[in-house]
């Protein structure tokens, strides 16, 4: 019954979800999310772009001490 | 109940046979099948067991109470995640070169010993350390372990724990350096491929910034692909009349080369190139700790090296020094890492979805890490003993040809001749594999050993180079973006007198403290190339010791989150490791400095080289530069030993004060906030 369940959800759908979880291993932010986070508690605040975002997420993310082991 | 204990029974009592098995087997050939069910086993156990009684227990993990990721959601870096990305995420952190080179280094004392505190050093005292910071993190809004120290201990105690990371940040760098350098130096085919590595990381730089935006995956394909292409390109440059000259290195050049790209990486703004190299490193370290272990499982190759060897007795050649203190030294990363508790309270808490993930990520996730080390062990165990000690030993204990080298070594009783060497070197595609010190060069012979065992011969040089160009990526990750963490730190420590250092992006700033921080490390690098001792003799046990010293702060911090929690007569959870690391941080750090053989103390040594300096063996240049490294080293030494001491000093009396109810402690936890998840 599970291997039917999985076989029916479109392809298209099991790639989209590998492709964020392959990102989120990385390391990666999700640019949507924040957008609808920021809209949904602090609507004064201005929406940054896409490219903003990745900026200030890259500063945060190599400028806190290590991220990494040995 | 009774009957959902009896598989973990019979897993528990696969274990011990295979435990049984491998100790009873001394003087044949075992496989390396026992190692890894030995290890398993005890992990599954492990796992099932005692990490339930520190989740349930000890630390009372609540999924009824909020974690951060969900209170302080924000999209960015407070992202509830599930359970296995989270994990592979978290596991990708950690793991790095140390694991790896560590346990091929201790294998000179023969398979056992390191196995043996690799899989219990794990279970009772890495693991903890890890799940303890990451719930103790995970309870304070995700706070670094600084920051810890400094609201659980005191100010002094925070300050020290930042020194002490730049401290160590400084000998990682210097050593990974120095294994990296070993491993390239005269090897046209491996710098051809790691310089590639910088072109390719730029163009997925650009790629992700202009070309298109925030496409990580794509970008991160395109580099794999042009990689293993670099990869393949490698053999027709090494076999070029041209190219193979110009991508001839010796090693002061490439020392010379390292801290040059240290300090552009530095520099240069991330996106350019740290970061593309970081995600690179992602994919080729999960890809290939998967291609091991499969290759290992497919082919279980039988372990030629002894389980114990001779050179217990403190007499071996990679390093001196007895078994104990030095084996528990020498693996550090893989049983117990200092580092990881950087990493346990650093992007992971900010991320987990309830408390109860805490466990497999903390615990199991160190509990992967250890298994790795286990894989490494047996990847340099598949060799035999005599090539590994050929590949290992400093040159100048060898001599400089294949025949001195094997002379040498059946003087150590292990047979290898020069014919076998010059055919080894000459299968991985090279000229020589001689005193490649390091453990990153006989470890990539053992895994393509493995790889061309289990997925075909013929391709036993690509396996190697690629193996070599798996590690030599990701140090060279860890020196980019640790010279940039020291950089940070020490603009940060230099603003505090002069305000304009404090600003990051500052040119003159950034690359003045650039240059202070690949200066400190490049010294000791050099140092390192030109020891005649080998340099991973002197550097590897410091760096050891720094980072032992590290996961006793990180204990020191756990402990005390327990007894502030009431919950003391736990307490020994976390003492119980933290007692065994300060026994052997101290008394290894005391034999460097002070031990009368000279290839083992840092003094000794000195006096040996000043004697023949006064009767004119030795140049009097290079005498004076090499007891200064020794004193240097000394005083290093020292200095670690110190602030370990006198934190744990620290600790002791705080927790004394508390448990004598002289003093009231101050919960720091963030209050209970029921979550809004269904359960």
């Amino acid at each position: 019954m599970r291997a039917d369940a999985a076989g029916g959800r479109a392809p298209a759908e099991w790639l989209r979800g590998a492709h964020a979880a392959l990102r989120r291993m990385l390391g990666m932010p999700d640019y949507t999310a924040h957008v609808a986070h920021l809209r949904a508690r602090h609507p004064d605040r201005p929406v940054p772009t896409e490219r903003e975002f990745c900026e200030e997420y890259l500063r945060t993310r190599y400028g806190n001490g290590p991220t990494r082991c040995c | 109940m009774p009957l959902s204990i009896l598989p973990w029974l019979a897993l528990a009592l696969a274990g011990a046979v295979a435990w049984g098995t491998i100790a009873l087997h001394r003087g044949e050939t075992v496989s390396a099948a026992w190692l890894i069910l030995a290890a398993v086993g005890t992990y599954l156990v492990a796992y099932r067991f005692y990490s339930r009684f520190l989740a349930t227990r000890v630390f009372g993990l609540d999924d009824r109470r909020a974690t951060p990721a969900e209170r302080l959601e924000n999209g960015r870096d407070f992202v509830p995640t599930a359970k296995w990305v989270l994990f592979g995420h978290h596991f990708a952190a950690i793991a790095g070169a140390g694991p790896l080179v560590g346990p091929v280094l201790a294998a000179q004392f023969g398979y056992l010993p390191g196995t043996i505190w690799i899989v219990f050093g794990v279970v009772l005292a890495g693991a903890v350390q890890d799940f303890i910071i990451l719930f103790g993190s995970m309870r304070r809004d995700g706070r670094s372990l600084g920051q810890m120290a400094r609201d659980e201990i005191g100010p002094f105690t925070g300050t020290l724990t930042m020194a002490a990371i730049l401290a160590i940040m400084v000998i990682l760098l210097a050593v990974l350096a120095l294994v990296v350098v070993n491993a390239l130096r005269d090897s046209p085919w491996g710098v051809f491929t790691i310089a590639c590595t910088i072109p390719i990381a730029i163009l997925m730089g650009f790629w992700m910034r202009v070309i298109r935006p925030g496409r990580t995956i794509e970008a991160s394909l395109i580099g794999l692909t042009l990689l293993l292409l670099a990869l393949v390109a490698g053999r027709w440059v090494a076999t070029s009349p041209v190219l193979a000259p110009a991508f001839t290195l010796s090693a002061t050049a490439l020392a010379g080369w390292l801290m040059a790209y240290g300090f552009v990486a530095s520099v240069l703004p991330v996106w350019m190139l740290l970061a593309p190299r970081d995600y690179l490193s992602t994919f080729m370290k999960i890809g290939t700790i998967l291609l091991l272990a499969i290759g290992i499982m497919l082919v279980l190759p039988p372990l030629r090296l002894p389980a114990v060897t001779r050179f217990v007795d403190g007499t071996g050649p990679v390093f001196a020094g007895k078994l104990f203190p030095f084996c528990f030294i020498t693996i550090a990363c893989g049983a117990i890492s200092g580092f990881h508790a950087l990493v346990s309270s650093g992007t992971t808490p900010k991320m987990l979805r309830r408390e109860s993930d805490a466990r497999l990520i903390g615990y199991g996730g160190m509990v992967m890490e250890s298994f790795v080390a286990v894989m490494a062990m047996c990847a340099a165990a598949v060799l035999d003993p005599g090539v590994y000690f050929a590949v290992n030993a400093p040159l100048a204990t060898l001599g400089g040809s294949v025949e001195s080298a094997a002379q040498v070594i059946r003087g150590w009783g292990f047979a290898v001749t020069p014919e076998q060497m010059r055919a080894l070197a000459h299968s991985v595609g090279e000229t020589t594999v001689l005193a490649r010190t390091g453990g990153a060069p006989s470890l990539a012979i053992g895994m393509a050993h493995i790889f061309s065992r289990a997925f075909g011969d013929g391709l036993t040089p690509l396996w190697y180079h690629f193996a070599i160009l798996f590690e030599a990526l990701f140090i060279l990750t860890t020196l980019d973006a640790g010279t940039r963490v020291g950089r940070f730190m020490l603009q940060d420590l230099a603003g505090h007198a002069w305000k304009p250092m404090a600003r990051t992006s500052w040119y003159p700033s950034a690359i003045l403290s650039s240059a202070l921080v690949v200066g400190a490390w490049g010294y000791f690098l050099r140092q390192g190339v030109l020891d005649p001792l080998g340099g991973i003799n002197s550097l590897w046990p410091l760096f050891g010791i720094s980072n032992q010293l590290l996961a006793a702060v990180a204990l020191c911090v756990g402990t005390t989150i327990l007894i502030k929690a009431g919950k003391a007569r736990y307490a020994w959870v976390t003492l119980g490791p933290l007692a065994w690391l300060l026994a052997v941080t101290l008394t290894a750090g005391w034999q460097k400095i002070f031990a009368d053989d000279p290839r083992l103390g840092f003094l000794s040594h000195a006096r040996t080289v000043a004697a023949q300096m006064a009767a004119g063996t030795l140049d009097p240049a290079k005498g004076a530069r090499l007891v200064f490294n020794d004193r240097l080293d000394a005083v290093v030494a020292a200095i670690f030993m110190t602030v370990t001491v006198v934190l744990v000093a620290a600790c002791v009396r705080e927790w004394a004060l508390i448990l004598t109810r002289r003093k009231v402690p101050v919960a720091r936890e963030a209050p209970f906030v029921e979550t809004a998840y269904a359960s």
